[in-house]
């Protein structure tokens, strides 16, 4: 029970194939209450997946997923009780065009939390204050900046108050002089304790944030553990090669 | 009822734009003076045919129109109150069709399949059809209770018939909505019914607006049908007014009553479909999204292996 109460995620022997190609082959992941979990690796190498399977937008083929000691995987569940715990931002946003930003975010608690309109508002209104939006709360996103955009995703998924969010390379659709704030909003989040799956091409950002690093190669974590071991010492070949690539790349 | 119609008219439109930006006025005078050219041959052709004296007395007899004009416009207050009626109706059940036959998931297959069947049936069956079929049909069955008024019984044959269009309209207009959307309100905990309903429907009705009038138009025009199972409106009307002279002005003042009454409409509906190409290509919401993910793609690609 004790094992319980500081998870606050557990994957086990988690598979995933989409026709013939087996995108996660036997994943283990733990990732404790408050803990910040970076998943890092190729494109291709599964972590977007990985995070569609926590979320049930992928059904899993083998395996199972608890959350909060709930095992979310098994039959019978919920899946929309399991959704409102589990936040995730997407890649490209995926704002909803035709909402203001206040219709954006207040969505969700209205209609599957069952909040009233001025209790949402009130909620929505203070988070958007806190991460610098509170003059766009009337603003449609076609009207914001990219980083804008993504800001306002993160405040939709807090919103719902999930015990876990999972963040899809959220910086990878944004131009460069962009990415700052969105990291910054993201880094604040860490500090308030906010429990997060993140996968990320970012990796002085992975350095920097993440308790533990994961290294994605061909549906497997190959290789995990405390950012400063992963990105100065990495025992495996492929972390090596792969991290040399992002060196030369310039981006780490 | 031209499916490909505002994709048409859209090019159309597109290219009359570009070709004015280049050389306006030059262009203006070759379409004034190539629709001078052809209309003047057009009506020489005519006026100038063996049997014009005729028609011109049995058609466009001026006396007859000024006569039979006013009783026949007032007759079109029913066709209005008809169409008016039916295409509310129309809007609401098309919808439920639409959303019906886009239920996923292997439990709703009987109701995906009878949705299914309903679109292919009202569309098969020409409309006449099912306008007889259920406006003598059902005052025959003479069940008590079960009013036998012509123009009940118009109004739902209409509103069967329309939806089964429209529905595929919607529909059209629900698959154009990128998954990703639904999943972003799947994630925040929204049911399947709920992310419809507050997402997918919202953006999808917004974006068939100009083929839902484009339908609408065809609505108006076929009202006339109804008079086949005894309701007085304009085309009836223009039919007795023609029965009693024995001139076939009456007609054409039903046919002129339907153009001023329409192509407002369609201007309507091609300033829409304009308006939707400029957002489209503004990078708005719709296309946008598609290509902005297709960017990423690749960007995602390159980046990995680089």
């Amino acid at each position: 029970m004790m094992g319980h109460s500081t998870e606050a995620l557990r994957v086990e022997g988690l598979h995933k194939s989409f026709g013939r190609l087996e995108v996660l082959r036997g994943i283990d992941l733990v990732v404790g209450q408050h803990d910040v979990v970076a998943l890092i690796g190729s494109s291709g190498s599964g972590k977007s997946t990985l995070l569609r399977c926590i979320n049930l937008i992928e059904p899993i083929d083998a395996g199972r997923i608890v959350v909060q000691g709930e095992e979310i995987t098994a039959d019978g569940v919920d899946v929309d009780r399991i959704r409102r715990r589990i936040g995730i931002v997407f890649q490209a946003f995926n704002l909803f065009p035709h909402m203001s930003v206040l219709g954006n975010v207040t969505l969700a608690p209205r209609k599957v939390l069952r909040q009233s309109r001025s209790e949402a508002e009130a909620m929505a209104s203070q988070l958007l204050e806190r991460f610098g939006l509170a003059d766009k709360r009337l603003e449609y996103p076609d009207r914001l900046s990219g980083g804008q955009q993504q800001r306002v995703a993160i405040v939709r998924a807090l919103a719902m108050q999930p015990d876990l969010l999972l963040l899809d390379e959220v910086t990878s659709a944004l131009d460069p002089e962009l990415v700052a704030e969105v990291l910054n909003v993201i880094r604040d989040l860490a500090a308030g304790g906010m429990t997060m799956l993140i996968a990320t091409h970012e990796m002085g950002f992975a350095r920097d944030i993440a308790s533990r690093v994961c290294f994605l190669d061909a549906g497997r974590i190959l290789e995990a553990g405390p950012p400063a071991e992963i990105f100065s010492e990495p025992r495996e070949e492929r972390t090596r090669q792969f991290l040399q690539r992002v060196i030369d790349a310039g981006r780490l | 009822m031209n499916d490909g119609g505002p994709a048409g008219r859209r090019s159309d439109v597109a290219g009359r734009s570009r070709r004015a930006s280049r050389a306006p006025s030059r262009s203006t005078a070759i379409a004034v003076v190539s629709t001078v050219v052809v209309f003047s041959l057009l009506t020489l052709v005519v006026v100038n045919a063996p049997g014009w004296d005729k028609v011109q007395r049995e058609f466009f007899n001026a006396e007859n129109f000024q006569r039979s004009a006013p009783g026949i416009i007032a007759k079109f207050a029913v066709n209005v109150r008809l169409f008016l009626i039916a295409e509310v109706l129309i809007l609401v059940w098309g919808l439920v069709i639409a959303v019906l036959r886009s239920l996923p998931g292997p439990v709703f297959l009987p109701i995906r399949i009878i949705a299914t069947i309903y679109v292919d049936v009202f569309r098969a069956v020409p409309g006449v059809l099912v306008i007889f079929l259920l406006g003598f049909g059902i005052p025959g069955l003479a069940i008590p209770g079960v009013p036998n008024d012509p123009f009940l019984w118009a109004v739902v044959a209409l509103t069967l018939l329309y939806s089964a269009y429209v529905s595929e309209v919607y529909r059209a207009g629900i698959e154009s909505i990128h998954p990703s959307q639904t999943a972003a309100a799947r994630s925040l905990g929204l049911s399947q019914f709920q992310a419809l309903r507050y997402v997918v429907v919202p953006q999808a009705v917004r974006r068939v607006i100009p083929p839902l009038l484009n339908d609408f138009i065809g609505l108006q025009k076929d009202t006339v049908l109804v008079s086949f199972v005894g309701v007085v409106e304009i085309f009836r009307q223009s039919q007795i007014r023609q029965q009693a002279s024995f001139n076939y002005t009456p007609y054409i003042v039903t046919a002129l009553v339907f153009v001023v009454l329409t192509i407002p409409l369609a201007r309507l509906t091609d300033w829409l479909v304009a308006r939707e190409r400029r957002r489209g290509a503004g990078g708005g919401p719709g296309d946008g999204d598609s290509a902005r993910l297709a960017a990423l793609e690749t960007q995602a690609a390159t980046r990995g292996t680089g």
